[in-house]
């Protein structure tokens, strides 16, 4: 095989089936909660007439749907190139599909049987206080769809967290702490260990954590007498709901690192400041989440600084390791553009730009007059939407590439260029409508802030135009069998 | 410039920057260095310092940001001479009546008799001018000098079911006391 796609990576039928149903489960779910999304948007464009109930039920399924697709799609970068290094169960895989795939069933059923719209943060005691809109049952099916889902997500970690320890020792060693202080450096320790240990100790944890107010937040919905202290919830669900999402960027970056120099040729090689970017990122990730609560102003003041001073330096790793390790890697390479290429850069540019306004609205001033607008929405879907996303659709046309020989089409050019602009459209209106201060999670907008919405159902079209054409395209390829050569880095 | 404008101006112009950035190395991307190396050790060589700007200017916007510290001491009333109790319902804000006056500070006490609420005060031109949580079994304390009397609104900003967009409270600002003498 060539260098593009190694034997290493060559999957046995029964991994390669699983991995395709990952794949293909992942675009397909994409597809429909950005159709969820449009929808929303269209209502608030006063273009699609929406009734509230339907509207909320929507934003529900659009955001506990994306969060978890996310986390699926990334899940599926991570196993494939960590199954390289050390040795993964291939039946906790499996089993963390189905397990994902009932708990989207019964998230589904909760909210467009049970007419549960809670929002995907569940924030207590909300699920229990609906109004008469949606029932106990409704909201407790919610809740167990979630912790079915991280049932399966906990295996699957506890799973590599088991093989690492196997391979290196112990979690330390596979983060590469023994020589973050001094020491030779083992250059051929995998950056995809050192990203994965990160993954396992942080979302582990995050997910516990998440358990814990799920089940207690289950227990209130039937027994009302039970009542939690909200500020303890809050802080539990949003340390958990943080680390959960955040995440999905750290194990779909893994793709980059892996793929980004079999392009360019050139290695992304260990280094300290590699280990150090990724050691503090493990910290950082598990302390940052009380920027979520700034405005809840009985908090803490050391955490509410807490809160702004992580924001601020948890951007760090990401511009200077690997926003800039990736431009480092393709400056004067010599490289020829193709895809997987276009989307991996297109992502290290919707991480980093995403950023900016996401560190912005860290400073507790700024988020007196931002948080709970749409500049919210607007920073996370600049780095999930332009930074996930195509790190995941990467992944997934470097792979195709194994299994026809089909070289880029014009199609996909187009729809690389289409989805960058109508994302950027798309994004850049929900940061105006912060910039403008419209609420977010209106059903109804006001006059003055329909034609934002307006444009940005434009570039959500267009968005899903694109997505439409990467889904065919991506689906048909993950169905060929594999070909017996790959195409070279040139070709 | 309001506040918002000076946010939004910061950030098209960061954004700006990380796409300059990014703008460049893709137009050198196609040309091959003669040695690959020395690129890279020069690109490294220059993170140090981005590295060290970059610490800097966080270091100062800390400081500028957090000193005084933008949010009223919350361990018992504030000690602002008008003080407003607001409890968030679903879908209705409760206010007592307490007169409001331009130019003096008000602390809003905000709570919830339910579920999370977002207090968030906006001007006669729809401008967010400060917020708070409203939460159950939590009194959060919010400290506001209104600049000019006129017509105010609260809308909520935390979703809290079927009718949070309708959960809007009007409320007026008189104008300021004379100065005592």
């Amino acid at each position: 095989m060539s260098a593009l796609h190694p034997d290493t990576e060559t999957l046995p039928p029964r991994e390669r089936k699983i991995l395709t149903m990952y794949l293909i489960s992942t675009l397909v779910l994409f597809l429909t909660l950005m159709t969820f999304g449009l929808l929303m948007r269209l209502a608030q464009g006063t273009w699609l007439t929406l009734p509230p109930t339907l509207f909320y039920q929507l934003m529900t399924a659009h955001g506990a749907g994306m969060v978890g697709t996310m986390s699926l799609g990334a899940s599926a970068v991570m196993w494939f190139f960590l199954r390289k290094y050390v040795p993964l169960n291939t039946s906790i895989f499996l089993a963390n599909y189905v397990l994902f795939m009932l708990g989207a069933v019964l998230l589904l059923s909760a909210v467009f049987l049970g007419h549960y719209a809670g929002a995907w943060t569940f924030l207590y005691p909300l699920p229990a206080k609906s109004m008469g809109v949606w029932s106990a049952g409704a909201a407790a099916l919610f809740m167990a769809g979630y912790l079915v889902i991280g049932v399966g997500f906990l295996l699957f970690y506890l799973d590599a967290i088991r093989a690492m320890i196997r391979v290196y020792g112990s979690l330390g060693r596979s983060l590469g702490v023994q020589w973050l202080f001094g020491g030779t450096i083992d250059k051929s320790h995998p950056t995809t260990v050192v990203a994965s240990t990160m993954v396992v100790i942080v979302n582990s944890l995050g997910i516990l954590g998440g358990a814990v107010v799920l089940v207690l937040s289950l227990i209130n919905v039937y027994d009302p007498e039970m009542v939690l202290n909200a500020l303890f919830a809050k802080n539990l669900i949003y340390f958990f709901g943080h680390v959960f999402i955040n995440l999905t960027i750290y194990m779909a970056v893994i793709g980059v690192y892996e793929l980004l120099p079999r392009y360019t040729g050139r290695p992304w090689g260990m280094s300290r400041p590699f280990l150090w970017a990724w050691f503090a990122s493990t910290l950082m990730v598990l302390t940052v989440y009380p920027h979520h609560l700034l405005m809840d102003y009985a908090m803490p003041r050391w955490m509410a600084i807490t809160g702004q001073i992580v924001s601020y330096t948890s951007g760090l790793p990401v511009f200077l390791v690997t926003a800039y390790g990736a431009l480092t890697n393709i400056h004067r390479s010599g490289l020829r553009w193709r895809v997987p290429v276009a989307l991996m850069i297109l992502s290290m540019f919707g991480w980093a730009a995403g950023i900016v306004p996401a560190i912005i609205d860290g400073t507790i001033s700024v988020n007196r007059v931002m948080h709970n607008t749409l500049w919210v929405p607007g920073h996370f879907h600049f780095y999930l939407l332009l930074g996930v996303l195509p790190m995941v659709l990467a992944f997934m046309y470097h792979l195709i590439g194994a299994r026809t020989d089909q070289a880029d089409t014009s199609g996909d050019r187009l729809g690389v260029a289409a989805f960058m602009l109508g994302g950027l459209t798309f994004v850049f209106m929900f940061l105006a409508g912060g910039h403008a201060s419209v609420p977010r999670r209106w059903a109804v907008h006001e006059a003055g802030w329909v034609p934002l919405d307006q444009v940005a159902a434009v570039g959500a079209v267009v968005v899903i135009s694109a997505m439409v054409w990467f889904t065919v395209r991506i689906c048909r390829g993950l169905l060929h069998r594999p070909v017996a050569a790959a195409p070279s880095p040139g070709g | 410039m309001s506040f918002q404008d000076k946010i939004w101006f910061t950030t098209l112009v960061g954004i700006a920057i990380v796409a300059l950035g990014f703008l460049y190395v893709i137009s050198q991307s196609g040309r091959p260095a003669a040695e690959p190396s020395a690129v890279q050790a020069r690109a490294y060589g220059l993170r140090r310092w981005l590295f060290l700007v970059l610490i800097i200017l966080g270091i100062e916007a800390m400081w500028a940001t957090l000193h005084p510290f933008p949010i009223a001491p919350q361990r018992g009333p504030a000690g602002a001479p008008e003080v407003v109790e607001v409890t968030g319902h679903q879908w209705a804000w409760q206010l007592d009546d307490t007169p409001i006056h331009a130019g003096t500070p008000v602390e809003f006490a905000v709570t919830s008799a339910d579920v999370n609420h977002g207090f968030g005060l906006y001007d006669d031109t729809d401008r967010l001018l400060v917020q708070t949580q409203a939460m159950p079994g939590v009194t959060n304390r919010l400290v506001y000098t209104f600049d000019r009397p006129g017509h105010y609104r609260i809308l909520c900003l935390e979703y809290c079911g079927l009718a949070h967009h309708g959960m809007i409270r009007k409320f007026d600002v008189l104008p300021a006391l004379e100065s005592q003498p």
